[in-house]
């Protein structure tokens, strides 16, 4: 009934047959365990399919909400964790497949007539791997994803002419990233690119078949063999180890996640993907207008050159061991990589993520001071903020209709133990402002902000400054000011800020160094209160809307 | 060959099965939501209260006015889902009738929410109660038929 049924199959659509030629193939007597990397590379991209549509299911693409919900793909979805580990740890193993299928591919010399377009194609085909990881990278959306993509933006708009209308198609006005350039990389990476891709690999795999695979010397003598099982065997054995370790890959190696892309973060040092630092690398050695040579000129050679090897080298087959050029080419290459990749790792910093933004940093600082004394001073025995276990007392965010007068908290406070004025005062404006969405954001606040929020409103610095539209505007606004001077010019002018603005009228705020460096390990050196300047003041004021009278 | 092919396709298989089936883990939130002061509620008198509760839709996290109706007998509340059972319209008291009533397909049910008349296959749904001090608290709705 079986073989009935295949029949009418093969009958109808030919599939079974096409499937019986493709595993009965023939192949030259020397191909081996050397040609296994291009079935590795075709069930990679498999693997990248797969795992990128069951993560767009679960992913918002817009800069607001892009970076929550991976975080929601992550933490809350079944086994999300290890989609998002196989998608981003399967584009690494990707990089390095390819490039392997590319050195076989040079050193045994598969791109010799009559395989030149194979060999193009192949060319076309890593840089749409790198394509990929290009766009994939700005998509989690935190603070690597945005600056590598910023620098990207900035070299794609060095070339004259070209680079303007780069910048367009990919939604930047002056090369920043917003949400039209999201959109469009979102699109690129899930859309475009695989599409191309499908396509070229396609064409890729024709070509493969239709001149079938290199022979080496000696081969004409030998009787051919088949595809299947040898060589089937030692594809499917390949596929399987790199599998194993892409999947203790994802499964023990958590793929980074950041801190949320804080466009303000000027502190941040900004490092591409292991397979673009080589770029980045070359990118030091040109100044000033030569900046070009280095990001445009060269790598566009480097593509070139790459892609015009076989109509270079067109001599007749040799065997490996008498292509010594082509060996000791392939070698320079691996290792001018090779020193540049490693010339990058070594001269990154170490970087602690700066502060971060964040939505918390929205609120006003005697928001998040009264939400660092509702928990001080157990006002959370009673009361919930926005969600918890059911308590006697009200939930605050939540109290429908009238709230209590200030008179009336401040009342509440002294039945309960009073507390001192600025505790107070930061109280009774949590209690009136407080709503679900900001207890929200409150839940995600920083120790540091909390803290650095604490002493802004214990020292009034809003008599002065104004943050986030709360305080007088007496001195100059805070917000933005932790972008604008560095942590040692904040912590000096704190001290004597007449040294640093002679015609400022600021009184010293002497804050001791417990203040003034106790967290310095976790937050690169500020202080608890410059930690909020560079931390919550570095976010821009929120849209001023009015409403209509 | 067959084995290691077999693993490979049951490797990305079981976990994609897992992601788009398995229901996803809450992060640990509290499901209790504060329905104010018990007194606010009059006695034997079924009362449509609105509640801010939270709703935790994927990644997006908001507080949500929700309807409830609740029945109060002294210490004793029972609180009601607002949907009706049948296909989920909402329902309302009707006083003079004393029976909560479906205006889509009229079903109607007692002050306790066990069905009179209708298509309604069972009794209102209910919310979990808790009392904490004088205040009401909600947590997840249960449906009727489970209790």
């Amino acid at each position: 009934v079986i073989r009935a049924l295949l029949d009418w199959i093969d009958d109808r659509t030919g599939a079974v047959s096409a499937v019986k030629d493709f595993f009965d193939e023939e192949i030259p007597a020397s191909a081996g365990w050397h040609q296994v990397f291009g079935s590795v590379a075709l069930f990679l991209l498999t693997v990248q399919f797969l795992t990128g549509v069951l993560l767009a299911v679960n992913y918002a693409p817009q800069p607001e909400t892009a970076y929550y919900s991976l975080q929601y793909i992550v933490n809350e979805v079944t086994a999300g964790r290890l989609m998002r580990g196989l998608h981003h740890w399967g584009a690494t193993v990707m990089i390095v497949i390819v490039v392997l299928h590319m050195v076989q591919a040079a050193i045994w010399g598969a791109y010799k007539k009559p395989r030149e377009m194979t060999w193009v194609a192949g060319v076309l085909l890593l840089l749409l791997t790198m394509a990929f990881g290009l766009t994939g990278y700005l998509l989690p959306w935190d603070n690597k994803a945005y600056w590598a993509t910023v620098v990207t933006l900035q070299i794609s708009a060095l070339p004259p002419v070209a680079g303007d209308l780069t910048l367009r198609v990919l939604g930047s006005e002056e090369g920043t990233v917003g949400a039209a350039t999201f959109a469009r990389f979102y699109t690129l990476h899930t859309v475009v690119l695989p599409a191309i891709t499908a396509a070229l690999a396609v064409f890729h795999v024709a070509l493969v078949r239709r001149h079938g695979v290199a022979p080496q010397p000696g081969d004409e003598s030998k009787p051919k063999k088949k595809f299947y099982p040898g060589q089937v065997f030692k594809d499917t054995a390949a596929v399987f180890a790199v599998f194993v370790v892409l999947f203790a890959l994802a499964a023990f190696v958590e793929a980074p996640l950041g801190q949320i892309a804080d466009p303000n973060d000027t502190a941040f040092v900004p490092r591409p993907e292991w397979y673009f630092l080589f770029l980045f690398q070359i990118l030091k050695f040109f100044e000033g207008s030569l900046e070009i040579v280095g990001a445009v000129v060269l790598p566009t050679l480097a593509v070139l050159a790459l892609a015009a090897l076989p109509f270079i080298d067109r001599s007749r087959f040799q065997r490996v061991g008498e292509r010594l050029t082509a060996m000791a080419i392939v070698a320079v290459a691996g290792l001018v990589w090779g020193v540049l990749t490693w010339a990058a790792v070594v001269t990154t910093p170490d970087q602690a993520e700066g502060p971060g933004g964040g939505d918390w940093a929205r609120l006003t600082p005697a928001q998040l001071a009264g939400g660092l004394h509702f928990t001080e001073r157990n006002c959370d025995s009673c009361h919930n903020v926005v969600s918890g276990e059911p308590k006697a007392g009200p939930t605050l965010a939540l109290v429908i209709g009238a709230r209590q007068s200030a008179d009336w908290v401040a009342g509440h406070i002294a039945e309960h133990g009073g507390a001192p004025r600025n505790v107070r005062e930061a109280l009774i404006t949590f209690a009136a402002e407080i709503t679900p969405e900001r207890g929200l954001w409150l839940a995600e606040a920083p120790d540091f902000g909390l803290q650095g929020a604490a002493i802004y409103e214990k020292n009034n610095c809003g008599m002065c400054h104004v943050v986030n539209g709360a305080g007088e505007n007496l001195g100059p606004p805070l917000n933005g000011v932790g972008g604008r001077r560095d942590p040692a010019w904040l912590a000096g002018h704190f001290r004597d800020p007449q040294a640093f603005v002679p015609e400022s009228t600021m009184p010293p705020y002497p804050f001791d160094d417990d203040e003034m460096e106790s967290d310095r390990r976790l937050y690169d050196g500020p202080a608890v209160k410059t930690a909020y300047l560079r931390g919550a003041l570095r976010i821009q004021p929120p849209p001023i809307t009015t409403s209509p009278s | 060959m067959y084995l290691m092919g077999g693993l490979v396709g049951i490797g990305l298989t079981l976990p994609a099965l897992a992601y788009l089936l398995l229901p996803s883990k809450k992060a640990g939130r509290s499901v209790w939501t504060d329905a104010g002061k018990l007194d606010a509620i009059p006695d034997t008198e079924p009362t449509q209260l609105v509640v801010l509760r939270e709703k935790a839709d994927g990644w997006s996290k908001s507080f949500e006015p929700t309807s409830v109706w609740v029945v109060r007998e002294g210490a004793d509340v029972t609180a009601f889902s607002p949907q009706c059972p049948h296909l989920g319209c909402g329902y309302r008291w009707v006083d003079d009738q004393e029976h909560f009533l479906c205006p889509c397909h009229d079903s109607t049910f007692s002050i306790e929410g066990e069905v009179l008349t209708g298509p309604s296959p069972r009794a209102l749904d209910r919310y979990d109660v808790r009392v904490e001090g004088d205040r009401l608290w909600l947590g997840q709705v249960r449906k009727s038929s489970e209790v």
